[in-house]
């Protein structure tokens, strides 16, 4: 039976489903609804767990990490400058290789501080070593969490994963939301068996010094265990998923329209669902027009995009972030498989919603129409607005 | 006689007469096997944990430098949440950079949670893992390499060298720690027997030790031990206990040494001998220890009184 209700009321529903042993949070908005949700399950004995109240992000990042180390299924959920905060600590949780999960409620970053959505906060963490996950709507939301935690926990990846989903758009919007049997969640995600942890009865070290000898090899295991072994069962988890409770799981991106389209609006997050309205607009009027949204951003999808682009003649990137100074980052690495895979296809580039700015339909179509040469184009920039620094 | 379980072994890449490696192998000795100990970036660390070795002969996790507080929150919420926690010690340590200021929100947010943990301060007075650079520990007019001696040094360095030494006592007090207590590498067994009288009560604990640094103390290495029995027998450096707030234990001297003593036996107080400056810095010490007078009755009333 579905259940109309808040994205963040959802997502901590969901979490308890998956009987985390710790969570640790600080208050942050858009994020605090999940985790006082969570406080709320504790509280109200339907959720057995400890919720350890810290004094900041990085805390609560070390917080879960220290759990994780210890054996315990970990979460913990923020957004923006809390994430920001974390992010030596989230070096150093997949470093570790530790199987945290983390919700990033995706909201832009200071200064001017602004509390709406956008993906800036979670590309400044876009090389610590995590597994990225996109969600579009509450329902993802809630199903990229149950993927996650079975994904990280995996012995042979032992990573930590972010389920990113966008501010307020997902996190305060309602949704009919189907939620799975308590029994059916333990057999597709069953307790956690940590491969090495504390344990005094078998002590080790964690978090050796690692001189030149042997911290590159450290390294290269991340980046081939992202490669190989998670690019692999991410796809492999999303099929589990669809087969356990009969909801579409897309994996590592999702074909929307894609059959003969020539021209690929491609993006990640909710702003999917304006993009395949646009296509769906196009479509009315006889345009080859599809959608490629990415569910995985890390590992980055190489192959699964250059296989779904491959008929493709126009690309138009939109994303809701800005390595400033250069393009967007999710651009650069798009326009890198496609050329490094000798596609002959045109990739445009356009940054838009930063700081919750509303992203138009019409502005998509127009961004078609324009058929323009363009690497980081700001949509709707006001003339008016700009002049004078706040 | 002093616990030899030796559950910290020898062979690591400790300086010759270390003072924090000597107080690190009495806490691990006295807590026991039954031990989970988290460490902050540091030299305890660095010459410990040298990958492939490791001399913790108990489970270890090193995260960052200022963050074993939230990590060992974490590791007791675990055992909690697994209902394991019974029976286990659990000690997060750091110097007194990572303890008194990187780390002191952390450690903060861990007492005032009131979660069952020892926490511990090896206090060698400045950054000796990067090189001797001056932390909030760092005592009156101490010469560091971020405190140096010179010309200009008063107007260049006035706050920073010449400050009062942070109190982690009274900081740990205020967040009503069930166990407060001060020790010294001179007296293993009573810094032995500090650690185990802080595992035995449920809460948060803090144990403050100094660890005399020949190499940042620029001391002789033979002389760890009488640097660290010079510090409180001066008064500089008093032995306290605190069991749920109320002072329990202090050691007493029938008379206290002249600071100079303490001081002259480190070459980062060289420059003190010499000067109105130097002579204003001695003054200060001497204020110090008549502060720990005053506070802690350190002077046995004599049979006259």
């Amino acid at each position: 039976m579905k259940q109309f209700l808040e994205g963040a009321d959802a997502i901590a529903r969901t979490v308890a489903l998956c009987r985390p042993g710790v969570i640790s949070a600080y208050p942050i908005t858009p994020q605090t609804h999940i985790v006082e949700n969570l406080a709320d399950l504790i509280a109200q004995r339907k959720l057995q767990c400890q919720f350890v109240n810290v004094e900041s992000e990085h805390s609560a990042a070390s917080c879960v990490l220290g759990a994780s180390a210890a054996g315990v299924r970990a979460y913990t959920s923020t957004s923006s400058q809390g994430l920001l905060l974390m992010a030596e600590v989230l070096f150093n949780i997949a470093g570790m290789r530790l199987p945290v999960v983390l919700c990033c409620v995706n909201r832009s970053v200071s200064a001017p501080i602004n509390i709406w959505n956008d993906q800036q906060d979670i590309m400044a963490v876009r090389d610590a070593g995590m597994v990225q996950l996109f969600a579009e709507s509450v329902q993802e939301s809630c199903d990229l969490h149950l993927q996650a935690f079975k994904i990280g926990e995996d012995p042979d990846i032992m990573l930590p994963v972010v389920v990113n989903i966008d501010g307020f758009t997902l996190s305060h919007g309602f949704e009919a939301v189907e939620f799975p049997e308590q029994s059916a969640v333990d057999v597709f995600l069953p307790a956690y068996r940590a491969p090495y942890k504390l344990d005094v009865n078998n002590p080790m070290t964690l978090g050796p010094l690692c001189g030149p000898e042997y911290y590159l090899e450290q390294r290269y295991a991340i980046q081939e265990t992202l490669n190989r072994e998670v690019m692999a069962k991410v796809q492999k988890v999303a099929d589990e998923f669809t087969a356990a409770f009969g909801r579409k799981a897309f994996g590592l991106l999702e074909e929307y329209r894609m059959e003969d389209a020539e021209t690929v609006l491609l993006s990640f997050g909710s702003l999917c669902g304006t993009l395949k309205e646009a296509a769906d607009a196009l479509r009315a009027k006889g345009r080859k027009v599809g959608v490629v949204r990415l569910v995985t951003y890390r590992p980055f999808p190489k192959e699964a995009l250059v296989r779904a682009l491959a008929k493709a003649k126009d690309v138009l990137v939109f994303e809701k972030c800005i390595s400033l100074g250069a393009d967007g980052p999710v651009y650069t690495e798009v326009t890198s498989a496609l050329y490094g895979a000798g596609a002959k296809v045109a990739v445009n580039g356009y940054v838009c919603g930063l700081g919750g700015r509303d992203v138009a339909l019409d502005e998509i179509l127009a961004a078609v129409d324009a058929r323009e040469r363009v690497s980081a184009k700001f949509m709707n920039v006001k003339q008016e607005n700009l002049g004078s620094f706040i | 006689m002093i616990d030899e379980k030796i559950l910290f072994a020898p062979g690591h890449t400790a300086c010759a007469g270390c003072g924090q490696s000597l107080a690190a192998r009495l806490v691990i000795d006295a807590s026991g096997k039954n031990t989970i100990v988290g460490n902050n970036t540091g030299c305890l660390e660095v010459f410990s944990t040298g990958y492939p070795y490791s001399s913790w002969r108990v489970p270890f996790i090193h995260s960052l430098f200022e963050n074993t507080g939230a990590v060992m929150s974490g590791v007791e919420a675990a055992l909690r949440h697994l209902g394991a926690k019974e029976g286990i010690n659990l000690i997060a340590q750091a110097g007194d950079g990572g303890f008194g200021d990187i780390g002191l929100q952390a450690f903060s947010g861990l007492w005032e949670r009131g979660q069952d943990i020892l926490t511990i301060c090896y206090d060698n007075e400045a950054y000796m893992n990067t090189g001797i650079q001056r932390s909030g520990l760092t005592p009156i007019g101490s010469r560091t390499t971020t405190t140096p001696v010179g010309p200009n040094a008063a107007a260049g360095n006035v706050r920073s060298s010449f400050s009062f030494k942070k109190n982690l006592v009274d900081i740990a007090l205020a967040h009503r720690c069930v166990y407060v207590a001060t020790a010294s590498v001179h007296v293993p067994l009573d810094l032995q027997r500090r650690v185990k009288e802080a595992h035995k009560m449920k809460g948060p604990k803090f144990l403050h030790i100094l660890c005399p640094c020949p190499l940042g103390w620029q001391s002789d290495v033979s002389l760890t031990a009488e640097i660290g029995r010079l510090a409180v027998e001066t008064g500089i450096w008093p032995l306290v206990e605190y069991k749920n707030g109320e002072l329990v234990n202090v050691k007493k001297f029938k008379e206290l040494k002249p600071v100079e003593e303490y001081l002259k036996l480190q070459r980062r107080y060289n420059h003190l001998f010499q000067g109105e400056a130097g002579a204003q810095a001695l003054e200060a010490w001497r204020a110090v220890v008549q502060e720990n007078v005053k506070r802690f009755g350190l002077l046995e009333p004599t049979a006259q009184a």
